[in-house]
């Protein structure tokens, strides 16, 4: 149990070190939130707080659990932290325990800061905790998933590049800011079957007064995470690369 | 029971052979020098001695461990020093060698394994600042923090200086009397020949030779003897005549290697001979050979024009030597 929680500390500490890792997972959340619930111009019906909220908690769940994982690890493994790490009794499952363990607690870090800002704004939320919590955790796990695909074989600046342009891709095409109503047909059934609009679909059911999850959400996220993890399983390698 | 036993290994990445059946064995308390040029497969064999590479084919044991098997079990004895780096820039020294001792069952006081590897003063500092010499120091206050019984260390002086080194030297001799086995790679054969026990060369993923310094440098050489450099071409016949006797060969152009106990008669006799002949003399040694040039010999390099030779006994500034190659700038008064 030591080693896990002094590679938590040290995980925690990096990240609160770091200042693009900031920027990413509280700096950008917290400033859509405000931005676009004060700044009318999205199209959404009602008060914007109420749509945006939850959204901007499901893209703090992706960036942290998705870019901000896949970029440091992208270079802790170039610069041969998992190799070493793999050598001491931490041993490379404590070491993937704690990466989780860190974007949960980094997670909850954000859903304070945001549900506190929100509730500043006037969001009133009407919480379904084990919904939330449900959802929460299938994409957490298929984002981790994806993150360490990319972490574990790419080069560390080619995954950083890969993980920011996902980052905008899903930011934009998942439903989380800008509602999918406005997407052309094509486009919208894509973002249908991605991991992050479903996210962002079952929170936003999971916190609004009177809404339902929409019950696609869930084969959605499952088959994420289930083939997110298994293709980590399959293709994470520990060394850096040449 | 040796602390290390490598028995027949082999390991192969796709069509290419990195180690080729190799076997030797780490004494338990003896400090073991793996050397080979760049390529050896020295790297590869001792990260299938941490349990970080699986090996094609063959039999590892480490403290009666395998590496794979008994891994989680072996991570607790065994201290690893990679080549380079394994430690994030950001994190600040003091920090690397706590959160590294709360990794181990039983670590040893970090701050003064700070102390120790002389980083006290440098505990707030990120990893990314420090020096090529004191990153090397920090990587292994880690691999020494959780008590070891085998520490592999894989060049651990690479760019550190002179101080530096010294300091790790001093660590590695400290092991040692502690009774650590250690297990490094390094491609100073001086710093191998001062703490080294055994030696083991590798060439090609092959071993070439295994024994103490003492054995490889008197088997290669069969005794003493002495070495200069001088004109290529000398009368070989007419000096070893000249000197009661003996062999002289000229091992490569301008370098002379003389088959006699390397006596003070000798000695003057040879210079004698040079004299009449009215040649200059380059570095003359007398001795037994030292490991570089056994380990050169073993591995076909060409070699080194080096300038510091401890057992050098004179040094005459050699004009005539204008073209050489490689010589060293500054090596003559000017």
């Amino acid at each position: 149990m030591r080693p896990l929680v002094a590679q938590v500390r040290l995980e925690m500490t990096l990240v609160a070190r770091n200042g693009e890792s900031l920027l990413l997972t509280l700096g950008i959340p917290v400033a859509v939130l405000v931005f676009f619930s004060l700044v009318d111009v999205l199209p959404i019906e009602g008060d914007p707080v109420d749509f945006l909220a939850p959204g901007t908690l499901a893209l703090a769940v992706l960036a942290t659990a998705f870019t901000n994982l896949a970029i440091g690890t992208g270079f802790d493994r170039s610069y041969g932290v998992l190799k070493r790490l793999g050598a001491t009794p931490l041993g490379r499952p404590r070491l993937v325990a704690a990466k989780g363990v860190t974007v949960l607690a980094v997670i909850a870090v954000q859903a304070v800061v945001l549900v506190a800002t929100g509730v500043a704004l006037g969001w009133r939320p009407d919480v379904e905790p084990v919904p939330l919590v449900a959802a929460t955790l299938l994409a957490v796990a298929a984002f981790v998933g994806l993150a360490l695909v990319l972490a574990g074989r790419l080069a560390a600046l080619a995954c950083l590049a890969a993980a920011n342009a996902l980052f905008v891709g899903l930011l934009l095409l998942s439903g989380m800011v800008f509602p999918l109503d406005e997407l052309p047909s094509g486009l919208r059934s894509v973002a249908q079957a991605l991991p992050s609009t479903a996210l962002a679909d079952a929170l936003r059911g999971a916190l609004a007064a009177g809404a339902d999850i929409p019950s696609r959400v869930w084969p959605v996220l499952a088959v994420w995470a289930i083939a997110a993890v298994a293709l980590a399983v399959a293709l994470f390698r520990w060394e850096p690369s040449d | 029971m040796a602390a290390v036993d490598v028995d027949s290994l082999t390991i192969t990445y796709g069509d290419v052979i990195a180690v080729d059946d190799l076997s030797f064995r780490a004494e338990a308390g003896e400090v073991t020098c793996l050397l080979g040029p760049n390529g050896a497969g020295k790297t590869s064999t001792i990260e299938a001695l941490e349990g970080l590479r699986r090996p094609t084919g063959g039999r590892l044991s480490v403290v009666g461990l395998d590496p794979q098997a008994d891994h989680a079990a072996l991570t607790a004895r065994i201290g690893v020093m990679l080549q380079e780096g394994g430690i994030h820039p950001a994190v600040r020294v003091g920090e690397a060698v706590r959160h590294a001792a709360a990794l181990y069952p039983d670590p040893v006081d970090p701050a003064s394994l700070v102390d120790q590897l002389g980083l006290a003063g440098l505990e707030a500092r990120p990893y990314r600042r420090l020096s090529g010499g004191e990153q090397r120091r920090v990587a292994l206050a880690l691999a020494l923090v959780g008590r070891p019984q085998v520490a592999f260390l894989d060049e651990p002086t690479a760019g550190v200086d002179p101080a530096g080194r010294q300091v790790i030297r001093q660590v590695v001799a400290d092991l040692r009397s502690a009774g650590v086995t250690v297990l490094l790679t390094t491609h100073d054969l001086d710093e191998a020949e001062r703490v080294a026990d055994r030696v083991v060369i590798v060439v090609g993923g092959r071993l070439v030779a295994d024994g103490t310094v003492d054995e490889l440098t008197n088997r290669a050489s069969g005794g003493d003897e002495l070495r200069f450099r001088a004109p290529a071409g000398l009368d070989r016949r007419s000096l070893g005549t000249h000197l009661g006797g003996v062999g002289v060969t000229e091992t490569a152009p301008g370098e002379y290697l003389v088959s006699a106990a390397p006596e003070p008669r000798t000695v003057a006799a040879l210079t004698a001979w040079l004299a009449d002949h009215d040649l200059p003399l380059a570095d003359l040694r007398a001795g037994r050979q030292r490991l570089e040039d056994v380990y050169l010999n073993l591995t076909g390099a060409t070699r080194r024009r080096d300038d510091d030779f401890p057992r050098e006994i004179s040094r005459p500034s050699d004009r005539s030597r204008g073209g050489n190659r490689g010589g060293r700038g500054g090596e003559v008064g000017s």
